[in-house]
């Protein structure tokens, strides 16, 4: 999508690599269709945001998102990542670090003004604190709602369900209840798979045909 | 009335002023939907901001990761359900990304016509809501009538007026019905006479002028600071657009220009989204012109549903239908961020893949989002109606917002 070649990002990661030294940035990657993407340090967070803002080859002043990304079954089940740009050189670049459930995550919304309302998407969605964060509300939930709604042990159908109480004449939460079970069809198949067209196109073996969708 | 002296309150040091504070929305009509915004203000000058969402959260997200990618394609619709078809460019970029897929070039330029169509759609129901909320009301009646004619082009090509559900990964669903084409082409080249006459009633307007010319001052610097994208960037003088930056489909082959404000101001906003208008009535015309004959989805049945006609008679285009309808196609491990400029700035996608048929997480990016957090910024040391000026400017949709 970036119009800068491959080549010339891998550069790019090397030189910041190079400048911030391994401690900070873990890895450099180059994903898919030329995505940059760094794995970094937790605790040096701040550091790596505020080199990628100010330095002149890498001038990412833009900070285009925040979100985060549970995989429960890692140590560190959270991954936050974040998505910048730099409108200078016309680059993009992803930074992935690792965070728990108990492990606050620097705010970085004292270098980039915006980080500010994702931080708070992330803390609401997935609960990832982010420590010295001058405004750490829920966003997008209810008043009170309790929960994380993004994890993937929190249920698609939550647990309470709101409704306007004729009797009480105020608005009341109670415990979910649905008419019909919740149906999340897996369909893994028994059978062995047909010729396919599209994954022997690509040079990656995803073997395990139906291995995915099983919850 | 004479004012007894005993009654006149003596301004001690100790007297603490308290910021009076009131409640905007979540069903006022100037808050574009449910924005709820908590103002706090010294006299009629707003001091502070605070804008409440979430009310219309409906946790597409979450939903998202238990569809398909297909079924996942109509929630993008109602995010922002002003221009929907923009929405879906932007998810399915991401999965052909990750797939690997190239689209033919018929759909693509497909994509763009309606893409820009859906411009327009956005631009005219924004300037006219916007010139609705300080006070001219004739914008609004003009615009939604030309904005039916674009929703009816909507209809033509995928059956419903607004959630089309019409762009699918690896093309669009159905080719263009005879005439449209045509239809659409006499459609722009009739609509910057709309604009003319919107102009007309705006442009020049002294009262449109005296609500909107400096006010919610942006600087370049803010509105990059702020994660400002689209008119709103490109309205403080930032020339900035992925259509021309990081072309998608068939942009890079088109001819068009950025409009860029220069104040940074409510006014330099509505100027740039007034000729955006025009430059996508142009673009829709280069895309009808240059479009070739040929197909408008991949000829790969893991992907794309097979022809209805084979459906009758081939046993394996059957078994096809049925897999891609019930189980969806597998997407292969990996990650991407596809970005597209949609009318109201950058729409993005970050998808995570895991090889299976569902996404394991669809990040959806939205401009707006970023550019209500900048509430507080551009409307502070401004009077309350001023406030409303400044979100009718942003262009506030909470379909997307809220997601």
């Amino acid at each position: 999508m970036a119009k800068n070649s491959t080549k010339a990002l891998k550069e790019l990661g090397q030189y910041i690599k190079k400048s911030l030294g391994s401690a900070i940035v873990m890895k450099v990657n180059i994903d898919g269709k030329a995505e940059l993407v760094l794995h970094a340090n937790r605790t040096k967070l701040k550091e790596l945001m505020a080199f990628l803002k100010d330095d002149k080859q890498c001038a990412f002043k833009q900070l285009i998102d925040i979100c985060g990304v549970d995989y429960p079954e890692r140590d560190e089940r959270f991954e936050v990542v974040y998505h910048l740009l730099s409108l200078k050189h016309n680059n993009r670049i992803r930074v992935r670090i690792t965070t728990g459930e108990d492990i606050p995550v620097e705010t970085i919304s004292g270098i980039f003004s915006v980080a500010s309302w994702f931080e708070r998407e992330a803390w609401d969605m997935f609960g990832i604190f982010f420590d010295n964060h001058p405004d750490l509300r829920r966003i997008l939930t209810d008043y009170g709602f309790d929960g994380h709604p993004l994890r993937k042990d929190f249920p698609l159908t939550g647990f309470v369900e709101t409704k306007y109480d004729e009797k009480l004449k105020k608005v009341v939460y109670e415990p979910v209840e649905l008419m019909q079970d919740f149906r999340n069809f897996d369909y893994t198949s028994p059978w062995e798979e047909m010729s396919d067209m599209q994954q022997s196109g690509s040079k990656k073996d995803t073997k395990p045909q139906f291995m995915g969708s099983s919850e | 009335m004479v004012a007894k002296k005993e009654n006149t309150v003596s301004v001690s040091e100790q007297t603490q002023i308290k910021p009076f504070t009131i409640n905007f929305g979540p069903q006022h009509p100037a808050a574009h939907g449910v924005l709820r915004l908590v103002l706090e203000m010294d006299g009629e000058i707003v001091e502070r901001a605070d804008p409440h969402i979430g009310l219309l959260h409906r946790g597409t997200e979450k939903l998202i990761e238990y569809k398909t990618y297909m079924q996942a394609m109509p929630y993008f619709d109602r995010l922002d359900y002003v221009a929907p078809m923009n929405q879906e460019h932007a998810f399915v970029l991401a999965t052909e990304n990750l797939l690997g897929i190239k689209v033919p070039e018929r759909a693509q330029y497909i994509r763009v016509l309606f893409s820009e169509l859906g411009r327009i759609l956005n631009h005219i129901l924004n300037i006219t809501t916007f010139a609705l909320d300080v006070g001219a009301i004739t914008p609004a009646l003009w615009g939604f009538e030309e904005r039916e004619k674009g929703m009816e082009f909507y209809e033509r090509v995928s059956g419903a007026r607004l959630h089309a559900n019409y762009f699918r990964t690896g093309g669009v669903h159905q080719d263009m019905p005879d005439g449209l084409a045509e239809d659409m082409y006499y459609f722009a080249e009739e609509f910057p006479k709309f604009i003319d006459d919107l102009e007309g009633l705006l442009t020049e307007n002294r009262i449109f002028k005296q609500r909107t010319v400096d006010i919610g001052v942006v600087s370049k610097k803010d509105a990059i600071e702020w994660g400002f994208t689209g008119p709103m960037l490109r309205g403080s003088g930032v020339a900035w657009d992925l259509r021309k930056s990081q072309p998608y489909e068939v942009y890079d082959r088109m001819r068009f220009d950025i409009p860029v404000g220069k104040t940074g101001d409510c006014y330099a906003r509505y100027l740039v989204r007034i000729e955006e208008m025009r430059q996508s009535a142009e673009l829709m015309k280069q895309a009808i012109d240059g479009m070739p004959k040929g197909e408008v989805m991949v000829d790969d049945h893991k992907v794309a549903p097979p022809k209805r006609a084979d459906m009758k008679t081939s046993m394996e285009a059957m078994i096809h239908h049925f897999k891609l309808y019930t189980e969806g196609f597998n997407v292969p491990e990996g990650e991407t961020y596809a970005a597209i400029e949609a009318p109201k700035g950058e729409f993005g996608v970050y998808l995570v893949a895991d090889g299976s048929s569902k996404p394991y997480r669809c990040h959806i990016r939205a401009p707006g989002f970023a550019h209500l957090q900048a509430m507080e910024l551009m409307s502070k040391g401004h009077m309350l109606a001023d406030a409303v000026a400044v979100i009718g400017s942003m262009d506030v949709v909470f379909g997307e917002i809220d997601r």
